[in-house]
């Protein structure tokens, strides 16, 4: 029987013992999964900033036969590199030990010689061979990737795109020295400088012949004329409206080529400092920026930029200085806006120019390096070296286009007129520069915020007073509910009022909504007014603190009255339409789902959160104070004026520190309320987009682990730390004015 | 002079301040109840069946048109407004009248609405013969009905073959039902069948296990389904046969005829005809089919079951999780854990994840729980379905659980309360009679505090069921082919997509093609949504007020 007992007892301590390890295990586990959410959101964010890292994979003697290099290219996989040597021959080689795995060569005609070589859009393989006869010929390098075998296997060729018949540049026959090819679907332009020091420029169009459906390329060949001594760099932009030439001494001549009948020269300007050679000149991917590298180890980005007057002008925009040695040479990345630079110390930079960010520098090889090569992926890069050897390289550069300063300050965009603040995170084109400005959201945030807490402040404020000094305690009952009521509406719910209900009505009736802020207050007091006129006999009716019952009415009246009289004070003051007045008369715009409609509906749901605080803050104010003031002789408004609000004004601030953080997370309304433009204007007429509204609308879209996706996961740990830290702060005042209230 | 002094003293005496406080108080409930009143208003009168109207309206260019519909909305512009949007407004007039109609007829004009001016109005009549006929595409149809065909003869014509459609409309409604429940249930059935049998497969391949005995398993239940599907496939033919062998012909505004199959009629009423008790009956057939029938044409028509059901399930799966953790939680800081500037911090910090904004909770959500623990789970327990996704893809559980974190804050706080209100002569009393402290816990303090628990869980019910923005990015979607639960193995599917009225409210409000026409149901959700949360929050109220006074009385 005692045992029994012992027995039991045990069982029911050990039970005692197990609950309270199960408790403190799944407490802790819920503090720690709480705790998660923030270091989540940390580790998708910090990849965004983490430098740049690359690996040597290999070196190798250069693959194939002796003789000049002229280009390097890698292929997709990066399994295969490629090298265009002097003779026309390709030698294809595995990048990963150098072993040449076939040789093409290019179909020159018997008898001519490659002067010239150039390489056009990275991305399509474009290559074109000047020859020594004036004319040119344009040849693709294509890998067809097949699977026999569920093996992966990649078969590299040469292709023809234009045809192997070499096309004429030059009619006059000279040999050419230097050549650009940019082709698209039915227009194609050469560009070359001949041997006799002139320049030329062909441009091929398909035509369809009238005869039957086969389609001919018509030419047409005009002379440009001569700008520099010697023509060292030519570039000629995809969309073949832009030519660059220049020498290496830094003379660059732009050119407006769009009109292939009449090249026009725009500039010619310096793009190296004093005392320097100008050693690389390339394209960023897309063809607007110019790279230039210099004897110094310098590069800069330029781009046409167009001035007051119309005209584009070549700017220079940014520099990087991280390397010592004259640049050799440089490779764009395919369809980011970074590159690579290589120099004749052996060092390899990779930057990027939107983020103005400089990800690696690293010694590759002991001597000078002559040509680059980046992967289409841009995860792998082949530097040949000037001692024969050639370098492969893997990188690991997964988001180059996130910086401090690409987040929060100015960037210049490439076509852009000046340094702006853009968010503009996606677009159809595969080389659209990503404008991850988050300036304007935040802008937006805070604006919508200001709004609402603008509507919102007063409206609680005073009536959290009211409630918690004057009102009477059955009113109370009622009124306490109904703003909890209101705090529990969901936010989708006011946000589809005021996007299809508010927005039009507020547009109708624009300057009833303006008046209506102007008569409700006066009309309330001159109502109390009028009250307190009255004959004693009704007066004594109406208890005290049921004000706000008496006052319903008037403000429905004159809410009325603000919505009745709107056309016509629109007819009065605003020549019948108050939009059309704002956008003539004032030169503001009006959006129909603006800042205003963003502030009434986010005041709404503001109003519960700050008002619940105020008034707990205020109530609490020990009766004795009041009542010490008032026995003073002070009225009940001095009292709550001068010694009530200023006792409890801590939780005021704290109420309006919440109310705010809730405006600033604040998805639903915004989203719904505002035509979510991501514009820079705090005007009350416009719209505006906010950081959560953008996270809503853009992350469904976003690829998973992409820049876009973690800068979206940047955006959210923004809000979170921001309402966090005001929320605490919020909370921590509350907390000490509690203890306040109890000492006293 | 004296009633100046008189203002003065009252400015003085700062009552002017103690009335616009009270007039802050006025207005903002006026903004509530008024805003409750707009919702019930739009959403309550969009069931009842508004008169047809047939006017003869002056187009721009003067000719006379003949439009038959309902006036939806009508305004007062300002005269000078429509003057510059280049409408002909008499001269001297300040304000039009002008009316949202709904002309309906989509398929004949290509436009369900047009606004009308007033004074271009020549002629309004409400002939009694106007027919509604809600049908399955197109939307409404207004006109009258000129002739009934059976097979494409005509039976009957004018009057006659309007009681003849409604007697045969019933006939064709039974036919449907059957189709439906044909196409939904058991046709559905032999596809989910197909879909895993093809996983089986799949999966038999991956373990390399895939022997000849198990394909020819697999064809025989494959060959099975096959069969039992084209006997209902038989079966349906036949039924369509029946259901379109009845058609309707129809005459609309401005002579033209439209033949509609009967398959397509939903309803049809003749509102100028009908008495009000008629259109009473007829208003609660509505509001029953808003409550319960799946949505019609790109949600803006027919009824919001699924994502009522969907809201539901959510909500309740959400519960499961929330509940024992919150509690547990709620007990540790409470009960267990040393208090100190630990336990202080850590209420600080769950306070205010209250007031973490809840996308942050929706992008936590899709980051961990979808990407990287449904990622992972697939890679584990689905490599048959790669590479489509089952739980690596947003679905109900990940909604529900990504609430759940959002709503736990609310569970904690309200628990923590209610444990803190328990007397400690209670606790002490236990403990003196021998009880330990788990004993203590789970028989006299968790009961006593259960009321604040179950407070805090109906506030989290309510919050979850009101939140969208987190819903977007972790399983909402605007149409779910199927429901999380059905008669399908394993019945609860908690990878599904599914829907919800907080959504549906603005996926139809702002991205539905014809917000125009889908305006009152967005309302109705509205409404529906809006009293739903008013109640539990009311609920909840109300048991803290009780427990309240529960608690004053075992104090003293």
């Amino acid at each position: 029987m005692i045992a029994a007992g012992a027995r039991r007892f045990q069982r029911r301590l050990l039970k005692d013992v197990l609950a309270r390890h199960a408790v403190a295990v799944g407490g802790v586990g819920v503090i720690i999964a709480i705790v998660l959410i923030f270091f989540y959101l940390l580790y998708v964010v910090v990849p965004l900033f983490s430098a740049a890292e690359a690996e040597a994979v290999a070196d190798y003697a250069v693959p194939g036969e002796a003789g000049a290099t002229l280009h390097l290219a890698l292929e997709e996989q990066t399994e295969i590199g490629a090298r265009f040597l002097g003779d026309g021959r390709v030698v294809f080689f595995a990048t990963g030990d150098g072993r040449s795995l076939e040789t093409a060569t290019v179909a020159v005609p018997d008898g001519l010689n490659i002067s010239a070589f150039g390489a056009g859009t990275p991305a399509r393989g474009i290559v074109a061979y000047g020859l020594s006869d004036g004319r040119a010929l344009v040849a693709r390098h294509v890998y067809r990737v097949t699977f026999p075998n569920d093996v992966r296997q990649i078969t590299p060729a040469i292709e023809y795109p234009m045809g192997v018949e070499p096309l004429t540049v030059d009619p006059q026959g000279a040999g050419l020295v230097k050549v650009a090819v940019r082709g698209g679907e039915d227009q194609a332009t050469i560009v070359a400088a001949t041997a006799d020091g002139r320049m030329v420029m062909t441009r091929l169009s398909k035509e369809s012949s009238f005869l039957d459906d086969s389609e001919v390329w018509e030419s047409n060949t005009v002379t440009l004329p001569a700008v520099a001594r010697e023509v060292h760099f030519l570039l000629l932009d995809p969309e073949q409206r832009s030519l660059y030439v220049a020498s290496d001494d830094g003379e660059l001549s732009y050119f407006d080529v769009s009109d292939a009948d009449e090249p026009r020269l725009v500039q010619r300007l310096r793009v190296v400092d004093k005392d320097r050679q100008l050693t690389t000149l390339r394209f960023l991917a897309g063809g607007i920026s110019l790279l230039v590298g210099d004897s110094a180890g310098t590069i800069t980005q330029w781009f046409p930029v167009r001035d007051a007057r119309n005209n584009n002008v070549l700017t220079r925009v940014r520099d990087f200085r991280e390397q010592r040695a004259p640049i050799n040479a440089i490779a764009a990345e395919f369809d980011r806006k970074g590159f690579l630079a290589a120099d004749a110390r052996g060092w390899v930079g990779v930057y990027h120019t939107t983020a103005h960010r400089t990800l690696l520098v690293a010694p590759v090889s002991q001597a000078t390096l002559t040509h680059l090569a980046v992967a289409p992926r841009a995860n792998a890069l082949l530097a040949q070296a000037a001692d024969g050897r050639v370098h492969f390289w893997r990188l690991h550069n997964e988001h180059p286009e996130v910086s401090w300063s690409s987040l929060w300050g100015k960037v210049w965009y490439e076509s852009y007129e000046e340094p702006d603040y853009v968010w503009q995170s996606s677009s159809a084109s595969d080389d659209f520069e990503p404008k991850f400005s988050l300036v304007p959201i935040s802008f937006g945030t805070i604006k919508a915020a200001f709004y609402a807490m603008l509507i919102a402040a007063p409206l609680a404020i005073l009536g959290a007073m009211f409630t918690a000094h004057f009102m009477a305690p059955r009113l109370r009952r009622i009124v306490k509910p109904s703003v909890e009521v209101m705090e529990a509406l969901p936010t989708v719910i006011l946000g589809f009022l005021a996007g299809l209900w508010l927005a039009p009505f507020v547009e109708n009736y624009l300057p009833g909504v303006f008046s209506m802020l102007l008569v409700l207050p006066v009309g309330i007091v001159v109502a109390g007014y009028a009250w307190m006129n009255l004959p004693g006999r009704v007066r004594h009716r109406v208890a005290d603190g049921w004000e706000p019952a008496l006052l319903i009415p008037v403000v429905l009246g004159l809410g009325w009255l603000s919505v009745f009289m709107s056309p016509l004070l629109e007819e009065w003051f605003f020549s019948g339409d108050m939009r059309q007045w704002l956008s003539h008369e004032m030169g503001v715009g009006f959006d129909q789902r603006n800042a205003l409609v963003v502030g009434i509906a986010m005041g709404f749901a503001v109003v519960p959160t700050i008002f619940s605080i105020a008034e707990d803050a205020i109530f609490g104010v020990p009766k004795h104070l009041t009542q010490g003031s008032l026995a003073l002789g002070a009225t009940p408004w001095q009292t709550l004026w001068r010694v009530v609000l200023l006792t409890a004004s801590p939780g005021i601030f704290s109420a309006l520190m919440i109310g705010f953080g809730r405006a600033v997370g604040e998805t639903m309304i915004v989203l719904m309320a505002t035509g979510n433009t991501p514009v820079m204007d705090f005007s009350i007429f416009q719209g505006l987009r906010t950081l959560s509204a953008n996270i809503a609308v853009e992350m469904p879209e976003s690829e998973v682990n992409s820049t876009h996706y973690r800068v979206l996961f940047l955006a959210a740990l923004v809000l979170f730390m921001f309402t966090f830290l005001f929320n605490t702060l919020a909370e921590v005042v509350r907390q000490r004015l509690r203890r306040k209230y109890s000492s006293l | 002079m004296s009633s100046n002094r008189n203002i003065r003293s009252w400015f003085a005496s700062g009552s002017p301040w103690v009335w616009l406080c009270a007039g802050a108080v006025a207005a903002s409930l006026v903004a509530v109840f008024g805003l409750l009143a707009l919702i019930a208003v739009r959403g309550l009168s969009f069931f009842w069946p508004s008169d047809l109207v047939e006017v003869e309206y002056r187009e721009r260019d003067g000719q006379i048109v003949q439009l038959v519909g309902e006036i939806r909305d009508r305004e007062e512009v300002p005269a000078e407004r429509l003057r510059s949007a280049g409408v002909a407004v008499p001269e001297g007039a300040q304000e039009i009248t002008r009316y949202l109609f709904k002309i309906g007829n989509r398929d004949v004009y290509g436009l369900d609405f047009r606004t009308l001016v007033a004074h271009d109005i020549v002629k309004q009549d409400r002939p009694a013969n106007l027919v509604v006929m809600e049908r399955r595409e197109w939307g409404d149809l207004f006109g009258q009905v000129s002739a009934l065909k059976e097979a494409g003869q005509v039976i009957a014509e004018g009057e006659a073959a309007w009681r003849e459609l409604t007697a045969r409309l019933t006939r064709a409604e039974q036919l449907y039902a059957e189709i439906r429940s044909i196409e939904k249930g058991e046709i559905g059935a032999i596809n989910h069948g197909m879909e895993r049998l093809r996983l089986r497969q799949r999966g038999l391949e991956l373990e390399d296990a895939l022997t000849e005995a198990a394909k020819a398993e697999l064809a025989a239940e494959r060959a099975e389904l096959d069969q039992r599907y084209s006997g209902l496939q038989q079966r349906l033919g036949s039924l369509y046969r029946d259901i379109r062998r009845d058609s309707v012909v129809m005459e609309v505004a401005g002579g033209r005829r439209v033949e509609v199959d009967m398959s397509k009629v939903v309803r049809v009423f003749q509102p100028n005809a009908m008495s009000v008790w008629d259109k009473s009956q007829h208003y609660a057939a509505k509001l029953w089919e808003f409550v319960s029938d799946e949505p019609r044409e790109a949600n803006t028509e027919g009824g919001i079951f699924p994502a009522i059901f969907g809201t539901v399930m959510m909500v309740i799966i959400m519960s499961i999780f929330v509940t024992p953790f919150g509690v547990v939680a709620a007990l540790y800081l409470r009960e267990y854990a040393k208090q100190g500037p630990l336990t202080r911090l850590i209420r600080i910090a769950v306070n205010n994840l209250a007031g973490v904004p809840s996308i942050v909770y929706g992008v936590f959500g899709l980051g961990f729980f979808v990407y990287f623990l449904g990622g992972n789970l697939d890679q584990l327990f689905y490599p048959e379905a790669l590479p489509s996704p089952t739980f690596g893809t947003p679905g109900i559980l990940w909604s529900s659980l990504t609430l759940a974190i959002l709503t736990l804050p609310v569970v904690i706080v309200a628990t923590e309360e209610g444990l803190a209100r328990v007397p400690r002569s209670v606790r002490e009393g236990s403990l003196a009679l021998g009880a330990t402290k788990a004993e203590t816990l789970w028989r006299v303090v968790l009961p006593m505090a259960s009321p604040a628990l179950m407070t805090g869980l109906i506030l989290a019910v309510a919050r979850a069921a009101g939140e969208v923005a987190p819903l977007m990015l972790v399983g909402v979607v605007k149409l779910a082919p199927s429901l999380p639960l059905d008669d399908n193995f394993p019945y609860l599917h908690l990878d599904r997509k599914f829907m919800h009225l907080g959504f549906h409210i603005f996926d139809v409000g702002f991205q539905s093609p014809n917000v125009e026409a889908a305006r009152p149901l967005v309302y109705a959700t509205a409404l529906l949504l809006v009293v739903v949360i008013i109640a539990l929050n009311l609920t909840a109220v109300a048991i803290r007020n009780r427990l309240r006074e529960k608690y004053r009385t075992l104090e003293s």
